[in-house]
């Protein structure tokens, strides 16, 4: 007999999901007009958890003028040091709440519990309790000595970490004195919604917060509405830009969080086994639906063949299914349109010769799923070396010399992340010098924190999230 | 009695001073209308040339020390100050203001180029950070030069306008392709003239004589400028150039007449590392 | 690979790869949040009973201590006969007579007798007291012996000296006895020395590589166990021989162990689950090993006076 893993799965007890859900507009949940819903399902399980409402561009406007109406006369107004304790509150709710949230996200999204529960909800939190801080530390932000919020801000965010990013985006705009408008992504409204109670627990004044569900549409509603002064988006490159040719030439601020093709570089002398959970963890996290991921292998030729051993050796032993059981690693593709991108861009590997191998493993046979994946002898004329997968799918190249790494680390329009792995100090700097991209991870792999600046070079978008430098986001400066 | 050797005032690439590829120069008048000079009307292959250059020149120029740079920067204000009569001289043809006048626009642009000289190895120090997230993890925040920058140099001023658009921009280790402002491009090709005299490589700073309509679509949508300064464009053509822009996701900015660390940092990426802390 | 020589240690052990800490202690934290529950815990309960090298190492230790550990390897529940034998007994070398006879005196002439030798715990000795020490050992029945590496020459530098120490009580042990090497990994104190011992005790001839004498802490923590782990597994692919590993020192609860066997099962992997191939020292752990089984067994918290106090 071996050691098998019994099912340990997390007990759902705690997620109570309603009916239907209603649009969070100044503090109430009200329903869409014209009563329009539509549904939300388990990816995992292609199951309906719930109905929620979709707001049309009529509702837009409601949840704008609730907005503009809670920044004039009472979000402005109000000490700075007590707009930051709503903050703190709404932190430790969070905290109190982590695992309903951790939960409901991997019902509604198909991520392991096991990132939920370690990583997004106890991130989410902190981003709160951070930005808390800072509401009456503005002016030592790097702005001037009186820096001014935007007023109403309007974001966007992507389903691959519903909470994560809605705390990226809100946590900021509120400290820095905004009011909101946000919308989650179409397959993962449910933990914005739930969020949209723990802003109910913590007294929030209403209209402060304004959480409206619908699809691009609604996004589009939002991006277009005449009374919001910034955007923050979260998403495909191809939407972003088309953000940015909306509002071109209009007086609205923006950031954009767009695509990746992360290059993860593999020097001779790396720490190898470090190295090959960096790597797993770079492609694997969250089913590779990462903007940051480091889809992009690249080692170096004299110890390929060793990397790879070690790789399929540690692929091998990655847990794929319900993602509710706590000893899963891999668990759903978000959505079928995801999954049949994933398979197009797959597909072209095998097609343009790339060498594809994933892990003798059984897939559930309802839901969404697809294989931890590596294409070897990819070059970058391959599709799957230049565009953005989105899955678990890694492309592996090599290179000779640590300018050659360079060049083709560099040689994407994307700028968003990058990886070095070696044990020498100094070529670490040098490479990480020499990467055009916003967040190098040096010996280690997708590591995030609220005080951390996160954001891209080149075609990755516009700005920072986080740190002091994310601020600059949301703040007018005097200087 | 002797007759005045005029000058002929031609482009700024690669550090050389060529006309433009199409044969074509446009006319300048002073404010009374009468006529000084037909600099050249640069094309989009001069824009695209200038481009090419700037590239080339930024491997070089982001790599200098920030010591070495703010050397140059400064040097370029040395030289300058030796000028300043013929700077004088020309903005007083061009503009038709006052010799006092066009002094203090000379001086002005002289600090400024002190002003930035300074900037250069204090960017980082200021505006980068270090980060102290949860974790046994170095990590840091630098800003970064980032890459090629387009400009369009202030309409309504020939020189002190130009040199707070350029010096910015190329404190950090950006190149730039300026555009000087079209109806007072003169002082533009002088400031060449110390540009080429200060030790900064050739390509660091080119400048483009013409007209601003003509070039600005171009610029706005070539796919190797990662950044433009659009203070010199209309309103109508700023919308236009941030629609081309959104191509490559250009960073697009404007400014006020204004010496401001945030001229510097608009062209500057923000680059954060992160390292495990262990033994 | 290795003759010997200082240079060929050397040399060989710089074709190593480093250990970067913080990654290695992620990857040991991740592994300790495997959920085992039901029909896997109790699989994993009764494994590392059977692994439990179970432990006397005091200067207090008399024959009737020694005794009673013996009764309790070899029927650790009296009330269950379900439950395995552990995996041997630990003792120190004046003790292993007396263990070795009391095993087989209480039916347990399976479990093996492992001898502390060559001046455990610190090893500052002769080479020919640890010589004796372990030739006496064995004389008197030990069937294997956990010898102390010499730490102060490991971190002097002095690898020749750490490895012809472990070929020459190798050479000792050859044919009659199993070697373990103790790494004493607390006072190696890095991940990559600990790899870098690893290696130069299975170079030597180590059948097992043993994280601690648990006379010093920190022991065996998760990390530690981790690169061993890799250090067998690498060995395996390097060599065809497979090597055991040992925690010593810390192990106290189910959790603890389980988290052992989940490190072993995804790093080493699971031909390593036996007792041929990894031992737990511990003497404590038994208890609440036993506990959790009861608990599985009955449905019931089990409580303190419901185990044996051996």
């Amino acid at each position: 007999m071996t050691f098998e893993y019994a099912p340990a799965l997390e007990s759902t007890a705690v997620v109570k999901i309603k009916p239907e859900y209603g649009l969070f507009i100044n503090g109430k949940f009200v329903p869409a007009k014209g009563g329009k819903t539509f549904t939300t399902i388990n990816p995992a399980t292609e199951e309906t958890l719930t109905k929620v409402a979709f707001a049309s561009s009529s509702d837009v406007d409601k949840a704008v003028a609730a907005a503009r109406a809670a920044y004039s006369k009472v979000w402005s107004k109000m000490p700075a040091a007590e707009r930051g304790k709503y903050l703190f509150r709404i932190a430790r709710i969070l905290q109190e709440r982590a695992r309903e949230f951790a939960v409901l996200e991997t019902m509604d999204n198909g991520k392991p519990i096991r990132e939920t529960r370690d990583i997004d909800i106890p991130l989410a939190a902190s981003h709160f309790f951070y930005h808390a801080g800072w509401a009456d530390k503005l002016e030592h932000a790097g702005m001037g000595s009186s820096p001014k919020p935007h007023g109403v801000v309007g974001q966007v965010i992507p389903w691959n970490f519903p909470l994560l990013m809605l705390s990226w985006k809100i946590a900021p705009a509120l400290a820095t004195g905004n009011t909101v408008v946000l919308k989650p992504a179409e397959t993962t409204p449910l933990t914005a919604l739930l969020f949209a109670e723990v802003c109910q627990q913590a007294d929030l004044p209403p209209g402060v917060v304004n959480i409206i569900t619908g699809d691009g549409s609604t996004g589009s509603a939002i991006v277009n509405h005449p009374d919001i002064d910034k955007i923050a988006f979260t998403g495909s490159t191809a939407v972003g830009k088309g953000i940015a040719r909306a509002i071109a030439g209009t007086k609205k601020a923006a950031t954009l969080e767009l695509g990746g093709k992360g290059a993860n570089i593999i020097y001779e002398d790396a720490p190898l086994d470090e190295t090959v959970e960096g790597i797993i963890s770079g492609i694997f996290f969250n089913q590779g639906h990462v903007c940051c991921a480091g889809s992009r292998l690249l080692v170096q030729e004299n110890i390929h063949d060793e990397v790879i051993e070690k790789l399929k050796r540690r692929i091998s032993m990655i847990r794929i299914g319900n993602p509710l059981d706590k000893n899963t690693d891999l668990g759903a593709i978000n959505s079928s349109a995801q999954l049949a991108r994933i398979n197009e861009l797959a597909n072209s590997g095998d097609l343009e010769g790339a060498e594809r191998w994933s892990p003798a493993c059984e897939l559930p046979t309802k839901g969404f799923w697809y294989p931890p994946t590596i294409f070897t002898g990819v070059t970058q004329a391959h599709r799957i070396a230049q565009e953005e997968i989105f899955g678990p799918v890694l492309s592996v190249l090599t290179f000779r010399t640590p300018q050659e790494a360079i060049e083709k680390a560099n040689n994407t329009p994307f700028g968003l992340s990058a990886g070095i792995w070696t044990d020498k100090g100094s070529r670490i700097l040098w490479t990480a010098k020499h990467l055009k991209a916003g967040v190098i991870w040096a010996n280690t792999f997708n590591k995030f924190d609220p005080a951390s600046p996160f954001g891209g070079y080149k075609e990755s978008g516009w700005g920072r999230e986080g740190g002091r430098h994310g601020l600059a986001a949301y703040l007018k400066g005097n200087h | 009695m002797r007759i005045d050797v005029k000058k002929t005032y031609k482009l700024f690439i690669g550090g050389a001073f060529p006309r433009s590829e199409s044969g074509r120069t446009y006319e300048i008048a002073n404010s009374k209308g009468i006529f000084i000079a037909n600099p050249a009307q640069a094309s989009r292959k001069d824009l695209r040339d200038a481009v090419v250059s700037a590239r080339a020149a930024f491997t070089g120029w982001s790599g200098a020390t920030a010591f070495n740079r703010g050397q140059i920067l400064y040097r370029a204000a040395e030289i300058m100050e030796g000028r300043a009569a013929q700077f004088v001289d020309e903005i007083v043809a061009v503009e038709g203001i006052s010799s006092t006048a066009a002094k203090k626009q000379v001086q002005e642009a002289i600090d400024a180029w002190v002003w930035y000289s300074g900037w250069c190895d204090k960017i980082g120090s200021i505006y980068g950070s270090t980060n102290q997230v949860s974790g046994a993890f170095y990590n840091f925040t630098i800003p970064e030069p980032i890459g090629v920058v387009g400009a369009f140099a202030p309409q309504k001023s020939s020189l002190l306008g130009l040199v707070q658009t350029i010096a910015p921009i190329i404190a950090t280790g950006n190149t730039v392709v300026v555009v000087a402002s079209q109806k007072l491009p003169l002082s533009a090709i002088t400031l060449a003239e110390v540009l080429a005299t200060s030790d900064l490589p050739g390509g660091v700073v080119n400048i483009l004589t013409g007209i601003t309509a003509e070039l600005a679509p171009w610029m706005g949508s070539h796919m190797d400028v990662d950044a433009v300064d659009a203070s010199g464009l209309t309103a109508a053509q700023d919308k236009e150039l941030r629609i081309a822009g959104t191509e490559n996701l250009k960073r697009i900015s404007t400014f006020k007449a204004e010496t401001s660390p945030q001229r510097i940092l608009a062209f500057m990426e923000q680059k954060t590392v992160w390292h495990p802390i262990g033994i | 690979m290795i003759d010997g020589t200082a240079n060929s240690i050397k040399s060989f052990l710089k074709t190593l790869s480093p250990v970067d800490q913080v990654g290695a202690e992620a990857r040991a934290a991740m592994l300790a949040t495997r959920s085992i529950k039901t029909s896997s815990k109790s699989w994993a309960i009764d494994m590392a009973i059977s692994m439990i090298d179970l432990t006397t190492l005091e200067g207090a230790d008399t024959a009737g201590k020694v005794k009673a550990i013996c009764n309790k390897a070899v029927r650790p529940d009296p009330s269950d006969p379900t439950v395995p034998h552990v995996g041997a007994i630990c003792v120190y070398n004046d003790m292993v007579k007396i263990a070795r006879t009391h095993l087989d005196a209480a039916g347990g002439r399976d479990i093996p007798v492992a001898a502390v030798s060559t001046a455990f715990p610190s090893g500052r000795a002769s080479l020919e007291v640890k010589r004796v020490d372990t030739e006496d050992a064995i004389a008197h029945g030990a069937a294997e012996i956990d010898m102390v590496i010499d730490r102060g020459a490991f971190l002097s530098g002095d690898l020749e000296k750490v490895y012809s120490e472990i070929q020459y009580i190798k050479s000792l042990c050859e044919g009659r006895a199993h070697l373990k090497v103790i790494l004493e990994t607390g006072e190696l104190v890095t991940l990559d020395n600990v790899r870098k011992a690893s290696f130069l005790a299975m170079a030597a001839g180590a059948d097992f590589i043993k994280t601690s004498t648990g006379k010093v802490a920190p022991a065996a923590t998760a990390p530690v166990v981790l690169v061993m782990l890799e250090a067998v597994r690498d060995w395996y692919a390097m060599t065809g021989v497979k090597i055991g590993v040992k925690p010593a020192g810390g192990i106290r609860t189910t959790k603890d162990a389980i988290k052992q066997l989940v490190l072993v099962n995804e790093t080493a992997g699971p031909e390593w689950l036996n007792p041929q191939l990894f031992r737990i020292g511990a003497s404590a752990l038994l208890n609440d090993l036993l506990m959790q089984r009861m608990k599985l067994r009955d449905g019931h918290y089990a409580g303190p006076n419901y185990v044996t106090l051996d």
